[in-house]
């Protein structure tokens, strides 16, 4: 990541900063009910829906082909957010799934029986669904709407680092093997969508839809980048949630693209006038994990009454598909480069799920990390599997506090509130008792 | 490498044989990996489902598969968080707590957790611990190409630990003596199949399981040994209901929970590491000995809830195990916290109704320790489907 934090583009002079300031949570907002409602009218217009998932959704080619994309992690947050989780979840259960599969899943399945009722709008049955393996649950989850709607589902099959810290790069034979696997399955994944679509695979819109993701990848590093400022100028787990609800829905879109050149003109003008988030900035955290959403609100409150500033949340790595690596595509080789795209970024959003050690142990100096908060929830084994292994390696490498929390990010049944709070708490105690111990001794 | 890791069976009885295999595989000190060590041999483990041990094995390395163990989970729980499975608590266990002593550890892609497995293994131990991606799109053109590679780059990991280059002649070798296992494996299944109150269900599991930590050469003798006195063996036929297990893919169910099972039904085909018994068919001998692995894992292999195939819907392959097994119900089991386990309950139980084939559904722990519950459920089921029609 680049270490330089100044801004690249200086904000005018005459620039309206009431306007500017909150400018990329108002968009975002704007942006995504605005993106609900045409996915949702999608079936009056003769549009197609593609199920996918926010790690690998190859959101470029589908949308060249014309596809609405529909994100079920995102309607599955959606819902939490609004506190219906439990609705769907329910109906799901009540249909067989045990009390242990992924909240997603289940909120999704309830979605379904419903005929697609949700909150943000009516979601149109898939006619078409891609999974990669980044998650195995998308696999699983995938299943059912093949069994439910007997589409086609698309396994594109992205396989991982060995092992930590091995990572063969081009030109080495295993890299090449697993090149060329990937690169073999989008072509098979663009058979599958000019006969779903009914369209023949149109290279210069591909282009078209990869020269707006390269835009808003290249907005997007710099955006993370940016929050090495002090103080910072983003929360990366609430304000991080809406530049990553966009990353996903709008990928490959011009108003992504024009969404995050705004964004980054935002932040850039904070970073410049040393303006923060709206709360007092004592302690600078790094979050790892998924959000709260059952109490989205409450639990950001639990960390900025104290002070406490998420400055890098390990979502904004692996959520928005592994992005924050910066890969660009070379448009003068539009498939080979999706297919590296790909296999780049699915690879690094796995790592910083099974990894995360090694990227907090290289993140924690450049952005001042004082904490880490390892949020585990019940529903996703892939995000928080091996937290509390990685948080007892984080701190064999680190100077850092860290705490470790189990909840959910959909079950409001499994969130245990007041417990988490006595925890959340004490842990801002050892923050502020290090701290006075560091100025004792200096 | 010739070593022998069993004691003298010789002059055992069967019912001594099969006792002895069970405190072999219900041992979790591995004492027949000990002893290939201590005779200078060297150890890969493999975590569920399947490995190409034919690969280890012609390196000469001995391949062990490492499906968790009935242990308390001292070092391991401190190492992952709730709500998992306890197969990679128990596994970790192993290692961390020297039971298991190995040179290399290799985990699949078969899970969330058992890729976290791997990340997991690898920080808290020496030896060099990887991820072997199968393909989870087996029916790619390119998969074949690509799982080609895949093996080579395991093979070269394995020379490496092993300090020698594997031939293809060395492969064929050892996928013959694989075949043979297969060979034998099929019958013991025919017995369960065709005659099986001469095999309760907890008896075949640990003439499979003990495959799984010898080297497959003993392994061959042992069965070649016991088969033929398995099918003389004089037990009568008893009025019990034949059943399919479901759900032992990857954590196992305890061995008592088995012994419970065994008690009041006949069990007739299972998912029981399914992993050892993959390839359903011999891998030629001839031509390229990867590539014939390549083929056989993909086109001519088992079924599980982690590998989506679709040329294998799993409900169908359920259907027709039962089938083929002359079945009458089915055990649809999970093990707790499994997420594909619990997953594939749905669509199994939707299609057991839909068939009106009967069917208990239950969910298992490792080292779960009381069965008194089960049994009374198990046989309430029984007596149900037997005595009352298929109303369950």
């Amino acid at each position: 990541m680049d270490n330089d934090t100044s801004p690249k583009v200086a904000a005018q002079a005459t620039v309206d900063t009431s306007e500017l300031i909150g400018r990329g949570n108002r968009e975002g907002n704007r942006l995504f009910k605005e993106w609900y409602g045409r996915v949702s009218s999608g079936p009056e217009r003769g549009e197609k829906a593609a199920y996918v998932f926010v790690m690998g959704s190859a959101a470029e080619l589908l949308e060249s082909f014309g596809f609405n994309l529909v994100l079920p992690e995102i309607n599955g947050l959606q819902t939490a957010v609004r506190h219906v989780a439990e609705d769907y979840i329910d109906q799901a259960e009540g249909y067989g799934y045990a009390t242990d599969v992924c909240g997603y899943v289940k909120a999704d399945v309830g979605m379904q029986l419903r005929g697609g009722d949700h909150p943000m709008g009516r979601i149109p049955p898939p006619d078409l669904a891609l999974q990669t393996n980044v998650c195995n649950t998308y696999i699983k989850w995938a299943e059912i709407w093949e069994r439910l709607y007997h589409i086609p589902i698309v396994t594109l099959d992205i396989p991982g680092s060995r092992a930590g810290g091995r990572l063969p790069g081009r030109g080495h034979v295993d890299y090449e093997n697993d090149l060329a696997y990937v690169r073999g399955q989008v072509d098979e994944l663009i058979e599958v969508c000019e006969q779903v679509s009914g369209r023949r695979f149109d290279q210069d819109r591909l282009v078209e839809a990869m020269t707006h993701a390269n835009s808003m990848t290249r907005a997007w590093v710099r955006v993370l980048d940016l929050n090495k400022a002090r103080p910072a100028v983003f929360n990366a787990v609430t304000d991080g949630t809406v530049y990553l609800g966009v990353v996903n829905a709008l990928r490959g879109r011009a108003e992504g693209a024009d969404y995050f050149h705004d964004v980054v003109e935002e932040l850039e003008y904070k970073a410049a006038r040393g303006l923060g988030t709206p709360f007092e900035e004592r302690h600078r955290l790094a979050f790892v994990g998924v959000p709260c959403y059952p109490i989205y609100r409450k639990f950001s409150e639990m960390f900025t009454q104290h002070g406490g500033i998420f400055v890098g949340s390990s979502y904004t790595w692996f959520a928005s598909g592994g992005w924050s690596t910066g890969y660009e595509y070379d448009l003068s080789r539009p498939l080979d480069s999706l297919a590296e795209g790909l296999l780049v970024t699915g690879r690094a959003a796995m790592d910083t799920m099974f990894h995360v050690d090694r990227v907090l142990a290289d993140m924690a100096e450049p952005y001042g990390i004082d904490g880490i908060v390892f949020h585990a929830i019940k529903s996703c084994r892939t995000v928080s599997s091996g937290l509390a292994d990685s948080r007892r390696a984080v701190l064999e490498q680190t100077d850092v506090n860290a705490l470790l929390i189990d909840s959910d990010h959909m079950d409001p049944r499994v969130v245990a509130e007041a417990g988490m709070r006595n925890r959340v708490d004490a842990f801002f105690e050892g923050l502020e008792t290090r701290r006075l111990l560091a100025g004792a001794r200096s | 490498m010739g070593t022998h890791v069993l004691d003298d069976w010789s002059g055992l009885s069967l019912d001594e044989l099969l006792r002895h295999c069970r405190d072999l595989v219900e041992d979790p000190d591995y004492p027949t990996v000990r002893r290939w060590r201590e005779h200078g041999g060297k150890v890969v483990g493999h975590f569920q489902v399947y490995f190409p041990e034919e690969i280890a094995s012609a390196a000469g390395l001995l391949p062990v598969k490492i499906h968790g163990a009935p242990i308390e989970a001292r070092q391991g729980d401190a190492h992952f968080g709730s709500n998992l499975c306890s197969i990679v608590k128990t596994s970790l266990e192993l290692a961390l707590s020297g039971r298991l002593e190995l040179e290399m550890f290799v985990s699949h892609p078969i899970c969330d957790t058992a890729r976290n497995l791997a990340a997991v293994w690898g920080r808290n131990v020496s030896y060099p611990c990887e991820i072997l991606y199968l393909p989870q799109n087996p029916t790619s053109r390119h998969a074949a190409t690509y799982l080609r590679g895949e093996y080579q780059r395991l093979q070269r990991g394995l020379e490496e630990i092993a300090g020698r280059t594997v031939s293809d002649d060395d492969l064929r070798r050892s996928i013959a003596v694989y075949n043979e296992n297969r060979r034998l494996l099929r019958r013991l299944y025919e017995i369960k199949r065709e005659t099986p109150w001469l095999l309760a269900v907890d008896e075949a599991y640990v003439l499979v399981a003990l495959g799984g930590r010898i080297p497959r050469e003993e392994h061959n003798r042992l069965l070649g040994a016991v088969l033929p006195m398995l099918e003389q063996r004089g037990t009568a036929p008893q009025d019990r209901m034949r059943i399919v297990f479901e759900g032992g893919f990857c954590e196992q169910p305890p061995l008592d929970l088995l012994t419970t099972i065994a008690q009041s039904s006949y069990v007739v085909d299972d998912d029981l590491l399914v992993g050892l018994r993959w390839l359903l068919e011999d891998v030629p001998t001839d031509g390229d000995p990867l590539a014939n692995l390549v083929t056989a894992y993909l086109d001519h292999s088992s079924y599980s809830p982690v590998q989506h195939d679709d040329r294998k819907p799993k409900e169908e392959m359920l259907l027709r195990r039962i089938r083929e097994s002359g079945a009458g119900a089915a055990i649809i089991s999970a093990a707790k916290m499994c997420e594909p386990g619990l997953d594939e309950q749905v669509p199994y139980v939707r299609v057991l109704e839909a068939e009106g084939i009967p069917y208990f559904v239950n969910e298992f722990e490792e080292n779960m320790t009381s069965f008194d519950s089960l049994q009374i459920q198990l046989e309430t089921f029984i007596e149900n489907v037997l005595f009352a029609g298929a109303e369950v």
